[in-house]
């Protein structure tokens, strides 16, 4: 009975030892490492490894510390939780700009902005609703517009006349993606069926793997994803069946890596260029925030990946259709009610 | 008696503790990080500056209350693995009521973190009364129900809380908000918010109820021998109900604080945020008391809390620290201690004789 008590009572010390010597100890090393300019990049749940969206952030973070020397570090969120404690983390120790990656951050952006308003956030993919604070810029892309000429490859492509799409969460900014695709299959090839459907999830391969699965299965033989790590699924299901016949279409950066033959292209959205241009700005000083920027193909910032699968006569049509958009004679719908009175 | 083994959980608590830690160095140093760094950045980052122990806190509200309900229910014999659907439906409950509501500030936030307890009790409702009335397993009905709540919110979510079908609903009125200036101010604007104050009120409510009422005596009663409480003239199929009821609501209480405290809003959730299942395990190492809950609640809260800056600081992955909650966990389960125990006890036999 005694010796019980007293092993209690020396393991408890042990641990509060532990715990006290590990605290001291740390508080010397968290000091600062370099006085240069400082990024600091937060993902959301996806993880810096989604082979999307986070990833090609992180390409343009990584590209900033070659070229600029600016010093780079990035945090990933497990749970939506952690969004706000990452940011703070980076706020407070005065990190220069503070990207956060993708429209899960459009509500807590603002609350952190407020409370560090010597610090400056960026936001890629949300104008926040319009109501930006002065220290932050949002970064949207006309996915619209590139998605409108993933359409175009794909009505070209298929034989079947039948073309599926991929949604992540339904929200209006996938939305945009699969009007614009729409819409694009619609200009080239009036004929061809569009078939959507969403995972109600960024990272559900397995749900990725069975939608394409039942496209693929009811006569649809090309398919665009805008779904962040779902679209893994896809490419995962494209491999298995014969090539030439059977397409995907990637998104975000080239995907073409994980299935090389069944690759017809990727709607490429450089969000790497942008975050490396708006950290460039910004660190010479001439960058104005507290607005949005919205980036399409006139700034280099959406293309088609270059692909040996897209036949000559099928670039050719995407190039004109590309001039017709950044001349403006082409109005890529955004939303559902805009597609329905697209001609 | 009872005072051994109340003193020989908390051994095995703290026993447990300490090897799950020790595997956890094992297993970074194996994976080539730094495990003493790594430590130092876990306790560093979560309890060392204002706004990061908010933040523990604001972690810990709710794996409380989640351990209540697990801890509560095992008391009486049941197994309530559906406390993630619970806080959903609470969530939405509670979300719904601050966002179409007016009511004046203070009492709501009380009237909707009461409709989030009582929408918990009722989704835990179903699985008690199949229990009780058909025999039906609570496992089984827990589970499917969590994804009955995880998809039935992402729809109404989607179709009915939102505008033009974004991802996020609006944010609740700021009369039901559960964050108060001063904690705010004094945790350096983190997002602590009262779910504390009523977590730990609750631990009491289940302490009292448990030990020192009739009802209380009649769960444990079921818990330990479903067939003598009965022939002692206990209805086993009420208290089973209750139990569940009871427990469902500290659930709902749990997913109100998180949606009325903590984030004010909830994004469609593509997967559960495991909660619900943490609170499993903080109910086993907390040995299904309101104190270990208590205890068990805040290590769960320092190690999730403080494995985001153990990446930050020591670019150890945070996965790493799921190693050390799993290992404590397994040597919890397995009574590794008691064993270690029993080999002390029968040494010191030895030399005495």
């Amino acid at each position: 009975m005694k010796k019980r008590a007293w092993l209690s009572l020396l393991l408890s010390s042990v641990l509060v030892l532990a715990v006290g010597c590990s605290g001291q100890k740390g508080a010397e090393g968290g000091g600062d490492k370099a006085a240069g300019f400082k990024l600091g990049l937060v993902t959301d749940t996806g993880g810096l490894n989604d082979q999307s969206f986070n990833q090609i952030s992180w390409e343009g973070a990584k590209r900033a510390q070659k070229e600029l020397g600016v010093d780079i570090q990035p945090l990933e969120s497990k749970r939506d939780d952690d969004y706000i404690p990452n940011l703070t983390k980076f706020a407070r120790e005065k990190r220069d700009i503070i990207w956060a990656t993708g429209f899960k951050f459009e509500k807590v952006i603002p609350e952190v902005a407020e409370q560090f308003p010597n610090v400056h956030f960026g936001i890629v993919d949300s104008n926040l609703g319009g109501k930006i604070p002065k220290n932050v810029v949002a970064v949207t892309f006309k996915e619209h517009e590139g998605s409108f000429l993933a359409g175009v490859a794909a009505a070209l492509t298929t034989k079947t006349n039948k073309i599926g799409f991929i949604g992540g969460i339904s929200s209006p900014l996938i939305k945009k993606f699969e009007s614009g695709f729409r819409a694009g299959v619609k200009a080239a090839n009036p004929k061809a069926q569009v078939t959507v459907a969403y995972a109600e999830s960024f990272n559900d391969v397995t749900k990725g793997r069975s939608l394409a699965k039942n496209m693929y299965n009811s006569g649809i033989d090309v398919i665009y994803h805008a779904a962040g790590g779902v679209g893994k699924g896809l490419f995962d299901e494209v491999k298995t069946r014969d090539k030439g016949k059977y397409w995907a279409i990637g998104v975000d950066m080239d995907q073409s890596g994980l299935a090389p033959d069944h690759t017809l292209t990727s709607m490429v959205k450089r969000v790497d260029t942008a975050i490396f241009n708006i950290t460039k700005d910004l660190k010479e000083k001439k960058l104005e925030t507290g607005k949005e920027v919205q980036l399409g193909f006139k700034e280099n910032a959406l293309d088609l990946a270059k692909s040996q699968h897209l036949k000559p006569d099928v670039m050719k049509k995407i190039e004109e259709y590309k001039q017709k958009i950044i001349n403006g004679e082409i109005k890529v719908p955004k939303t559902e009610a805009e597609l329905a009175s697209f001609k | 008696m009872s005072q051994l083994n109340k003193q020989s959980t908390i051994v095995t608590a703290l026993i447990s503790i300490f090897l799950g830690i020790v595997v956890g160095a094992i297993a970074m140093q194996l994976a080539g990080y730094n495990a003493i760094t790594a430590y130092q950045a876990l306790f560093q980052g979560s309890l060392f500056q204002a706004f990061d122990l908010g933040e523990t806190i604001r972690t810990t509200t709710p794996l409380i209350l989640a351990g209540l309900s697990v801890a509560i229910a095992f008391r009486t014999g049941l197994f309530n693995i559906g406390v993630e659907g619970q806080m959903i439906i609470a969530q939405l409950s509670a979300l719904i009521v601050g966002i179409k509501l007016n009511l004046p500030p203070g009492l709501h936030a009380i009237v909707a973190v009461l409709v989030g307890g009582i929408a918990g009790a009722l989704w835990a409702f179903l699985p008690g009364f199949l229990k009780a009335v058909r025999g039906v397993h609570e496992v089984i009905i827990c589970i499917m129900m969590n994804f009955i709540a995880l998809y039935l919110s992402n729809v109404l979510i989607r179709n009915w809380l939102t505008e033009s079908g974004a991802d996020s609903t609006p944010k609740i009125s700021p009369n039901a908000s559960l964050r108060v200036d001063f904690l705010s101010e004094m945790f350096d604007h983190s997002r602590i918010h009262l779910g504390i104050v009523i977590a730990l009120l609750m631990a009491f409510v289940m302490y009292y109820l448990l030990w020192r009422t009739k009802l209380g005596y009649e769960l444990r009663a079921v818990g330990y021998n479903p067939y003598a409480a009965e022939y002692a003239g206990m209805n086993v199929k009420r208290n089973i109900i209750v139990s569940m009821l009871i427990s469902g609501f500290f659930a709902g209480l749990a997913g109100a604080g998180e949606v009325l405290g903590t984030h004010g809003y909830i994004a469609i959730q593509s997967a559960f945020t495991g909660i619900g299942f943490d609170g499993i395990a903080v109910a086993l190492l907390g040995a299904n008391t309101p104190i270990g809950v208590i205890f068990s609640a805040l290590l769960f809260g320092v190690l999730t809390y403080g494995s985001q800056n153990m990446e930050h600081m020591a670019q150890v992955p945070p996965e790493l620290i799921r190693v050390v909650v799993a290992a404590i966990i397994f040597f919890v389960a397995a009574n590794i201690s008691g064993k270690l125990l029993d080999v002390v006890k029968t040494k010191r036999r030895a030399k005495e004789s």
